[in-house]
């Protein structure tokens, strides 16, 4: 901060001398006495883009760092340590903004809106982890993203959720990333940044609802590792996709795997999957049925999302601050409620007529009366996609990390004794060509 | 099983080339997105002529005290001795007594010019934002003034929290070439700023 300010002093630019337009009640004075000078006001201007430009820097050094430590030299220490490193830089130093996950908004309200033009700075944090990650898996997860960070730092003991109970929660992800993107397009609230658990932590100060969320979410994620990353992040969703196309990405072990077991529990994120029976032809026959079916499903659930989401725009309409404002005024008018609001006040001052007021909610009321139905279709198409994914079955044949869901946080190489033999022999071989 | 054999590298396959797909898309996406954003920088600032002084940006910055403070246009200013933005609306006397200010934490500093001129000065690293000044000098006075984010303490969060707040309005992402709004009318002459 003091360094920012020092910045900022030199860029000061002081308003000696003004134009004025209009008539003022109370003429300004000419001092004939003293002939005092009026002093100047002062306008300081914004942190300079190199600041911004040194984020995304700093950022790609995280990405490729996080990138060569998970899946190169294959060390949980050294994730740990680049990841507090992050912490300290993208969350505490720089007070968690902008991030990635904002950044769908930005990316949501360009391309919705032409005349907003999003920052190159915004842009980079946006594109880059889904690049690296689409190259090599979830590293940003790992040991950049400040939110993942400061979750990953307090996990004690964590429990193994249930399969059935994880993909359920992954829901809300999913709701939450439709939501976000509807509401970013349509009204533009950024919902993402409203509910950011743990930015207050960041800047050490914040509403008590934004603390007592992000508070909740760390005493849970003592025991559930990562409840926001697993369950609520929208980014999380995107990566997770990218993720299974990855090229390279974590094996828990460097050569064969041994099927000893020994890293089944190892993952804090329930990321891991053990080996699976190729199915029967008879088991087949019927998955394909069953997979047939799902996907002539998929449509209809999309199709009735479609419909019963007109009954969200309402609710939807309600965290519009204008529907609010016509509501509360439209209110007053009738006499139903007694006195004023800020809202209505500032309506009064503002000149405008309840007409131009009401229609201007009603037409929100529409396109988020659309956008509720939208992201009805949403839903139907995720429960669709997450039913055809519970029926897939595919024969694997040693213990791997999920390709969607492993973060690439090297948890699980301690355990495998075919990599603790590696770095035994990878030892060895040092001190003989030392000696 | 010769099945086995030729399904995997099929998956493989069908994964490269989505991988190829997703690739060009998010590059394409980007690049299409960056050839608009050339040079934008965004600020968020306050409209002074939507501003309605209802002290929520005070309360509700991440910062505290708030990044929005009162600036004073000197040159709008009338230098009145009974200054409606400095004194209470029934001051005991025209004193700089704690108990005459409207100010609660003290913020404007009052220096006689000449007869009968006073001139004030808002002590910036006291001044809270919360904007009663401005409203008691819009009732009765020149305007002179108003409500600024100030970029040096801004962190220009990506949804302000005040902006979510704001019951009229008032901000909005202006280019930060142009970081301030002014009163209508009042420009200061410092030829970057509009």
């Amino acid at each position: 901060m003091r360094a920012r300010s020092f910045i900022l002093v030199a860029l000061l630019v002081s308003a000696c001398g003004a134009a004025l337009g209009v008539e003022q009640r109370f003429p300004p004075p000419e001092f004939t006495e003293t002939q005092h000078q009026l002093p100047c006001e002062q306008y300081p201007q914004p942190v300079p883009s190199t600041v911004q430009n040194m984020d995304v820097w700093v950022l790609v050094v995280a990405l490729c760092l996080a990138t060569w430590l998970a899946l190169g030299l294959r060390s949980r220490n050294a994730v740990f340590a680049l990841m507090v490193a992050c912490l300290v830089y993208f969350g505490f130093w720089r007070q968690g903004c902008v991030c990635p996950i904002g950044a769908i908004q930005n990316v949501t309200l360009a391309l919705a809106d032409a005349k907003y033009a999003i920052p190159a700075a915004v842009l980079a944090f946006f594109a880059l982890p889904l690049v690296f990650t689409l190259l090599f898996g979830r590293s940003f997860c790992a040991a950049v993203c400040p939110l993942g960070g400061i979750q990953d730092a307090v996990v004690v003991y964590p429990v193994r959720v249930p399969q059935w109970l994880e993909g359920g929660l992954r829901v809300l992800a999913y709701a939450y990333l439709g939501g976000a993107v509807i509401f970013a397009a349509v009204a533009p609230v950024f919902l993402i940044c409203r509910y950011d658990p743990f930015v207050g932590f960041f800047r050490l100060s914040g509403s008590l609802g934004m603390l007592l969320f992000g508070g909740g979410l760390l005493a849970v994620g003592m025991f559930i590792g990562r409840p926001y990353c697993r369950f609520l992040c929208p980014y999380g969703v995107l990566l997770g996709w990218l993720s299974r196309l990855s090229g390279r990405r974590v094996t828990i072990t460097p050569d064969a795997c041994v099927r000893c077991r020994l890293c089944e529990d190892s993952c804090p994120f329930g990321a891991i999957r053990k080996p699976v029976e190729p199915p029967t032809p008879a088991e087949r026959v019927a998955g394909r049925r069953r997979l047939a079916w799902l996907l002539g499903l998929v449509p209809v659930l999309a199709a009735v999302g479609f419909v019963a989401g007109g009954a969200l725009g309402t609710p939807f309409s309600k965290l519009h601050p204008e529907v609010t404002r016509a509501e509360r005024v439209r209110a007053e008018e009738l006499g139903e409620v007694k006195g004023t609001t800020d809202a209505s006040d500032a309506f009064y001052e503002s000149g405008r007529t309840t007409d131009a007021l009401y229609g201007e909610a009603r037409r929100l009321r529409g396109r988020l009366a659309l956008g509720g139905r939208l992201f009805g279709a949403w839903m139907g198409l995720v429960v669709g996609g997450m039913l055809i994914h519970l029926t897939l079955r595919r024969r694997r044949d040693d213990y791997e990390a999920d390709r969607g869901t492993c973060i690439a946080c090297g948890r699980c190489y301690d355990y495998c004794p075919v990599e603790l033999r590696r770095r035994k022999d990878a030892g060895g071989e040092t001190k003989a060509r030392g000696g | 099983m010769p099945e086995d054999t030729q399904g995997i590298p099929r998956r493989e396959f069908l994964r490269v080339s989505a991988r190829g797909v997703a690739l060009a898309a998010v590059v394409g996406g980007t690049g299409y997105l960056a050839t608009r954003s050339r040079e934008a920088r965004y600020v968020w600032q306050l409209d002074p002529s939507k501003c309605t002084q209802c002290g929520k940006c005070a309360t509700n910055c991440v910062l505290k005290p708030s990044a929005v403070k009162c600036v004073h246009a000197f040159a709008m200013c009338g230098y009145c001795e009974l200054c409606t933005g400095y004194f209470e609306p029934e001051p005991n006397a025209l004193t700089t007594a704690a108990e005459n200010q409207l100010c609660p934490v003290a913020a404007i500093k009052r220096t006689f010019v000449e007869d009968p001129y006073f001139e004030y000065e808002i002590d910036e690293p006291l001044c809270i934002g919360c904007g009663k000044c401005v409203e008691g000098c819009r009732a009765f006075g020149n305007g002179s003034l108003f409500l600024q984010v100030r970029h040096d303490r801004c962190l220009n969060c990506n949804e302000c929290s005040i902006a979510a707040a704001c019951p009229a309005e008032a901000f909005s992402r202006v280019p930060a070439t142009q970081g301030y709004l002014y009163r209508p009318g009042y420009s200061p002459a410092t030829g970057k700023q509009g």
